[in-house]
């Protein structure tokens, strides 16, 4: 099939950035989206012109470092996967396809469409976790976890960390990604310990990194690779209220 | 034979029960005022790097950890799938260390090292302590334990599995585990940074040259201890199920300046992987090893049967494995299982549009267990279409993902038609030699998790990769590092002015110049391609030597043609992923040639190996214990010029049979 792709470069964060328009020929339907982009690239390098550059690595939907803003939308039009995942099949022979990086203030632009996440790390350094050195731990049986609570548990722990969430949202908030941590360590009894501190540590450092507020549109999960629920969104609302409630930090 | 005096494994002695146990109590300590003076530099943070780096710091050491990547969370231990084993015998089922351990030395076809897999084994059931105690949301049973699944290669059910995401969801745990030490500033994360060399000052390894890929800058960084912990070399063949970005520059690197490699040949080629479909093709997918617990594999009886498979009658479908190994039916080992798949297509026996696929069929697994919810359900003579209903519940929530991603990739619905599979290049048994220590010939310089020959000998096990990784992480290193770092407490702080960091910094930077200075025709993503070309073809399933002689020409060409003619856009000094594949393309064109000598000089076959001139009657690999019962540790002298030095295996509590799954 034959594309047009209208393409976001920007040299780096300092520079202005611009769309180009690039005319594909010869790809089939077959091909993932980032090979078509390899396809792309290769063309660029035998024309002396300087390839596209775009974060991937694991190309099969887990590692989330793949990063698109595809024809307005965050991983492009399919429900429930990453950029990485998606096949030319979802798009017709002689598509203009619009591509940008996420935009957010916390996710400065690094170059075209890579762009800095590493303010998520930041986020769960400041308390998205459990308190445990190596050696610390019993027995993994001795402590049961109720199905239920441990499944509830893992949907929550797919979130792959790849920032769609923050890219859909009109405010850039990043409730989804901070709620997904929170519920799935306080849904577990390992988390219970310090859930309060966690919710108020994770929100403040969430709010610090410039992420926007949440106004409950949900775009963030209909377009999250994952399907992470607003259910996430709920229950770290009533964590953290219930942290400030009883907290002694002032 | 007798072992190299240049290779010192420096095991324990004492009865193989104690060894550990005896070191642990007797490892040289570092006293904590003394761990705060003692820097250790992490590369990577996978499974491996994340515990190691996470661990170190709550001992007390200073810590600094590098990865490619945006975070380390997208280390590719990420994309493990099917599980992680331990001897923790929760099913009752028979279970046991040694168990584990003689499974783990018979599925390697004993070219293992006895005291580090027992080792291994011993501290297995920690693992998932340590990984429950972080919340790792494992799989559980109704009443709230963990539940177990089987793997292939072995009678128990000893694999703990979260979904067909077990790796992401340990990586988190060991992520959440050191970006705590990261808050705390006890370890200092470099992401998006490449280490690009290992410093060597007079014999000892101290110190890294990296390269921050966002501005280009090329740093130095000091420490006591380098540890190397930077995955498998798979992508050495182009196309595997390895995330783009592993390669074996750290490796590689430190392998040139004097790191021995160990047995570069050991490629596990992984049975059940979606097939090769088109030229673009620019990584392969495995479906983990642990569809095969229900799934059954096969393919027509008949020649070139083009018929859809549904129309391919129980009679007409030959279940070649089952047929083949009873014993063990679909849950042989990957290599046995790779090569019967081989075998099928060669003869002609393939489906699919390439015929190089082979059927993984899940009806009889949704019909087994759509049977079994409706008798639990208590639906008495339940209609075929409720069967499959129920059926296909249990099978989507045990396999959802995978057959998921089955159906995103190649369009076909996996419920209804039987996936096609063909082997791919999946792991690297070799890597750098390591002793007991996990340290390489080279003073200081560590190798954990897959960069490391240790544990796997020629084939590895399903669910034993992440095990290694984190038993080499939490579990081993912050002990065997004691017995090092205890005599380097009196160096004190390592100048990076040294002139040994200004030598090899300047290395670097003449070699970045020199590839981008080029100016050739050809891109680095198509001299990648050809080299693997070359490495499936001769160095892939099957090997023989003049293949692998032809394969070493070509190679050599490549990399002359490389050097000439490599086209690298951009410059150094911004964020260039065409340099950072360019350098990593030059260093595979390097080991390629290795893996070819190595596999050359291997006159046998084992495990993964196959070397077809070695086999049985029956097509099964021949090995040749009399001969070959050793590592093979490769001195690099000079381009082309390596020195083979072997490690004796020493077999005192296995006997040592022929690997049959029959
Ligand atoms: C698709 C797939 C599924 C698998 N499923 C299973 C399974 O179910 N069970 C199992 O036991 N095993 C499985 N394996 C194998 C297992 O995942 C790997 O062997 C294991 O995760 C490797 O961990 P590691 O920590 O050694 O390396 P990796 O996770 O590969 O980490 C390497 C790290 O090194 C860094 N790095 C590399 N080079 C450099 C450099 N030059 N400079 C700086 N940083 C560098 C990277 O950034 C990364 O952080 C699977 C493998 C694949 C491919
Ligand atoms: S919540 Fe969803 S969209 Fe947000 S980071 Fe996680 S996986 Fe990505
Ligand atoms: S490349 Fe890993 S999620 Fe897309």
């Amino acid at each position: 099939m034959h594309l047009t792709l209208k393409v976001w470069r920007q040299k780096n964060n300092d520079s202005e950035g611009r769309f180009e328009t690039y005319e594909l020929d010869g790809i089939s339907s077959d091909m993932s989206f980032l090979e078509m982009f390899d396809v792309l690239n290769e063309k660029l390098i035998a024309e002396n012109k300087e390839p596209v550059a775009f974060d991937h690595d694991c190309r099969e939907g887990i590692c989330g470092m793949c990063s698109m803003y595809i024809n307005g939308r965050p991983h492009g039009p399919l429900q429930g996967v990453a950029t990485c995942q998606l096949h030319m099949r979802s798009f017709n022979d002689g598509d203009t396809i619009v591509v940008e990086p996420w935009r957010a203030v916390a996710f400065p632009v690094i170059k075209d469409l890579v762009v800095s996440r590493t303010a998520f790390d930041r986020i769960v350094a400041s308390g998205g976790f459990v308190s445990v050195n190596t050696g610390n731990a019993q027995d993994a049986n001795s402590l049961p976890v109720p199905k239920e609570a441990a499944d509830h548990a893992f949907m929550a722990a797919a979130c792959i960390g790849c920032g769609a969430c923050v890219a859909a949202c009109k405010n850039s908030s990043a409730m989804l990604f901070v709620s997904a941590k929170i519920s799935q360590l306080a849904l577990l009894p390992q988390g219970q310990a310090e859930r309060k501190i966690r919710a108020e540590k994770m929100v403040a450092q969430m709010d610090t990194e410039g992420f926007g507020a949440c106004t409950n549109t949900g775009a963030c999960s209909a377009e999250c690779p994952k399907e992470i629920s607003m259910e996430n969104i709920a229950r770290m609302n009533r964590e953290y209220l219930g942290a400030k409630l009883t907290s002694s930090a002032v | 034979m007798a072992t190299s005096s240049r290779l010192n494994a420096k095991i324990p002695e004492g009865p193989l029960q104690d060894k550990w146990t005896k070191y642990r109590s007797s490892v040289p300590l570092v006293n904590p005022s003394n761990k705060r003076r003692l820097e250790v530099i992490v590369v990577g943070t996978g499974l491996a790097g994340a515990s190691a780096a996470a661990t170190l710091a709550e001992l007390g050491y200073k810590v600094k950890a590098f990865c490619f990547q945006d975070s380390p969370r997208r280390a590719h231990s990420i994309a493990a799938q099917g599980g992680i084993n331990a001897a923790k015998n929760y099913q009752n089922d028979g279970d046991s260390i040694y168990r584990l351990f003689y499974d783990t030395v018979k599925g390697g076809d004993y070219r293992s090292r006895e005291a580090n897999v027992y080792r291994l084994a011993e501290v297995s059931g920690s693992i998932i302590d340590q990984c429950v105690a972080q919340g790792v949301p494992f799989a559980r049973e109704y009443g709230g334990l963990l539940s177990n699944r089987s793997f292939g290669g072995v009678q128990v059910q000893r694999t703990f599995y979260a979904a067909g995401q077990t790796g992401q969801q340990l990586l988190l745990g060991a992520y959440s585990a050191l970006e705590r030490q990261v808050g705390m500033g006890t370890v200092q994360m470099y992401t998006r940074h490449e280490m690009l060399d290992v410093v060597v000052i007079d014999g000892k390894c101290q110190g890294v040259i990296v390269r921050n890929l966002v501005t280009g800058e090329i740093e130095r960084h000091a420490g006591h201890a380098v540890l190397l912990c930077s995955g498998g070399y798979g992508n050495v063949f182009y196309l595997s199920t390895n995330a783009m970005g592993c390669n074996v520059t750290a490796a590689w690197k430190a392998h040139k300046r004097g790191a021995f490699f160990g047995n570069p040949c050991f490629t596990q080629i992984h049975p059940t992987c979606i097939p090769v479909s088109s030229e673009h093709q620019s990584k392969l997918t495995l479906m983990s090893e642990s569809l095969r617990n229900d799934g059954r594999i096969w393919v027509p009886k008949k020649k070139d049967d083009t018929r859809n498979p549904s129309q391919i009658l129980e009679e007409e479908r030959d279940y070649y494995l089952e047929r083949r190994y009873p014993a063990f039916g679909n849950l042989v080992p990957r290599d046995i299982a790779s090569r019967a798949a081989k075998e099928r297509c060669d003869a002609g026996y393939g489906v699919g549009p390439s015929k190089m696929a082979v059927y993984l069929d899940y009806s009889s697994a949704i019909e087994r267990y759509g049977r079994a919810e409706a008798n639990k359900n208590n639906i008495h003579s339940p209609t075929d279409e409720q069967v499959r209903a129920l059926g296909k519940a249990v099978v989507k929530e045990k396999y959802g993902n995978l057959f998921d991603m089955y159906k995103q990739i190649t369009g076909e619905d996996p419920y209804e038609v039987p996936m096609r599979i063909y082997p791919a290049v999946h792991y690297t048994m070799g890597g750098l030699w390591v002793d007991y220590n996990l340290m390489t010939t080279v003073p200081g310089l560590y190798a954990l998790g897959e960069a490391n020959f240790s544990d796997h000998g020629a084939n590895r096990l399903g669910a034993s990769a992440l095990m290694q990784g984190l038993a080499d992480g939490y579990f081993v290193i912050p002990y065997t590092i004691g017995s090092y770092l205890a005599n380097e407490i009196r160096t004190g702080a390592i100048a990076t002015s040294h002139p040994a960091f200004e030598k090899t910094e300047q290395e670097v930077k003449d070699r970045i110049e020199k590839l981008l200075t080029i100016n050739g025709h050809t891109s680095p993503e198509q001299f990648h391609r050809r080299l693997g070309h070359i490495m499936w073809n001769k160095c892939g399933m099957a090997r023989n030597e003049q293949g692998l002689r032809e394969a070493i020409e070509e190679i050599r060409t490549l990399r002359q043609e490389f050097w000439q003619d490599v086209r690298v856009m951009g410059t150094a000094n911004e964020y260039n992923p065409e340099l950072d594949k360019a350098s990593r393309v030059a260093d595979f064109l390097e080991l390629g040639e290795l893996m070819c000598l190595d596999a050359l000089d291997r006159n046998e076959s084992c495990g993964g190996h196959f070397r077809e001139e070695y086999q049985t009657e029956e097509g099964e690999a021949l090995r040749d214990d009399e001969n070959y019962m050793y590592v093979s540790a490769w001195e690099y002298h000079n381009d082309s010029q390596w020195e083979l030095h072997k490690e004796d295996l020493e077999y005192d509590n296995i006997k040592i049979a022929q690997r049959s799954y029959k």
